[in-house]
């Protein structure tokens, strides 16, 4: 497909400010859910916790520094009209950004650990695509440091474990993570599909925007239930101990083998940065959540 | 807020309670997997190691740094998860009587035992408050084993008023973490 946008910038450069967005501007969704979360948080210790948070995330605004020194690794979701040659342009965006912004070099070889010092590197970035007919090209990013990515968990159960047990795995993930992933944070869950997609559609899930209800009524009561169960079981902002244990709770599903019932859990740290722009004949709009 | 200031005695170490408030005041070091590795492979081969590792404040953080002539400019230097180094902190901790570890989420009981047994606390910056803690990092005061990377390299900082931190393990073997962990509410 020809390429049919005249660009008031270059798609490199679209790349570098959509990094620098997610990486110095909380999305206001999230930061919502923490100052509301911090009106009934009784604990103490978690309250300090929380307002150690919003500090940082203003003086990140103001100063344009990256919110957290883990840049992450960023994951690209491309969607609309593109062709091959978007592959290269998030490359050298992603490489120019790492100097810029600065972001941290995180990406190494992972038997030789070394670091190329550009978050490049074999298979990476990460980039899905999604084409569609649309008269425009919109590119999402998350990013997503170790912390959180670490504790990250794929259950491949017995159909006849149920609702219960999928609850239960989600449960068991997110309390035995403990403070590992800087809670309170947004628990993406995949339910269904095959291994491999199940993984992805959980870390899909951090992309929505917390105060989006899930279009399917099971879901959302199911999101609910998890929520409530989270926030009363004591484990609090950074495992310290409080009432504020996840922002929100995100499901996706898709149909799965008759014999299967995967399960997979990706949590997003309270920084779960991320960004979407949208590049049209007319401009380009930068929004900071999507649902894909 | 009390203000705590390096060089640490094992005393004022003893002293601190677990869940009090503090910030640091003098020099910090970071140190992660790569740093805590060869800390240990060096001084078993009979190698010099920094000698600003022995009776430290050590900091599991790898921070984004900027070098602006021949100066380093800290921009953003959170904790980084500190049960990654479970396996080596005993070992460290003993070796280089440790006086204070800053991190986050807490380490293991291996760990605290060897904090109880050198006179060593663990003290809780808030995870992704990168910024904030950068602020009480403003002076760099060197870096050693760069060859590590960025975040692996350990970078030595004079410290001031660098927190909140929150005493979750004490010297005495006792752990916020452990008792949250024991009552958690399950369903």
């Amino acid at each position: 497909m020809a390429t049919m946008i005249k660009l008031p910038e270059t798609i490199e450069d679209t790349v570098v400010n959509l990094l620098r967005l997610a990486n110095t501007k909380l999305p206001v969704d999230i930061g919502w859910a923490l100052e509301s979360a911090a009106m009934w948080e009784r604990n103490p210790i978690a309250y300090s916790q929380m307002g150690a948070i919003m500090d940082n995330v203003k003086k990140a605004e103001v100063l344009g520094r990256p919110m957290c020194q883990d840049t992450g690794i960023p994951i690209f979701y491309v969607r609309g009209r593109f062709d091959s040659t978007i592959a290269g342009d998030i490359e050298r965006g992603v490489a120019r950004a790492t100097r810029e912004i600065p972001m941290r070099p995180n990406t190494v070889d992972p038997i030789t650990r070394k670091n190329p010092g550009n978050n490049l590197g074999k298979g990476m970035p990460i980039i899905h695509y999604i084409p569609t007919d649309d008269d425009f090209t919109e590119i999402t990013v998350v990013l997503k440091g170790a912390g959180s990515e670490n504790m990250t968990h794929l259950a491949m159960l017995n159909p006849a474990d149920g609702v219960e047990g999928i609850e239960k795995f989600v449960v068991d993930t997110v309390l035995d993570a403990g403070g590992r992933p800087c809670p309170p944070g947004i628990v993406g869950v995949g339910i269904g599909g095959t291994s491999d997609e199940c993984v992805a559609m959980a870390k899909r899930a951090l992309l929505r925007k917390l105060d989006e209800e899930n279009p399917d009524p099971e879901l959302q009561k199911m999101e609910e239930e998890l929520f409530i169960k989270l926030n009363s079981s004591g484990l609090g902002p950074m495992g310290l101990g409080g009432d504020t244990t996840v922002l929100a709770v995100k499901i996706n599903t898709a149909y799965c083998h008759t014999a299967s019932l995967p399960v997979a859990v990706n949590i997003g740290c309270w920084a779960t940065r991320r960004a979407s722009v949208r590049i049209t004949d007319g401009g380009v709009e930068y929004a900071q959540g999507v649902t894909l | 807020m009390r203000t705590v200031r390096v060089p640490m005695s094992r005393d004022t170490a003893e002293s601190l309670k677990l869940g009090e408030v503090i910030s640091i005041t003098g020099t910090v070091i970071t140190g992660r997997d790569e740093m805590h590795m060869r800390a240990i492979e060096y001084t078993d081969e009979g190698k010099p190691v920094p000698k600003e590792i022995n009776n430290s404040v050590l900091y599991h953080c790898g921070p984004i740094m900027v070098r602006e002539g021949d100066k380093w400019k800290v921009i953003a230097a959170g904790p980084t998860t500190s049960s990654r180094m479970n396996k080596l902190e005993p070992e460290i901790i003993r070796r280089f009587s440790i006086r204070a570890i800053i991190g986050k989420g807490g380490m293991s009981q291996e760990v605290l035992d060897a904090m109880k047994e050198v006179g060593c606390v663990y003290l809780a910056a808030t995870g992704g408050t990168a910024v904030s803690l950068a602020e009480g990092l403003s002076r760099v005061t060197g870096v050693e084993w760069e060859d590590l990377g960025m975040a692996e390299a350990m970078w030595k900082f004079s410290a001031e008023n660098l927190g909140p931190l929150i005493v979750a393990m004490d010297a005495h073997g006792n752990s916020l973490y452990e008792d949250v962990r024991k009552n958690l509410v399950r369903d």
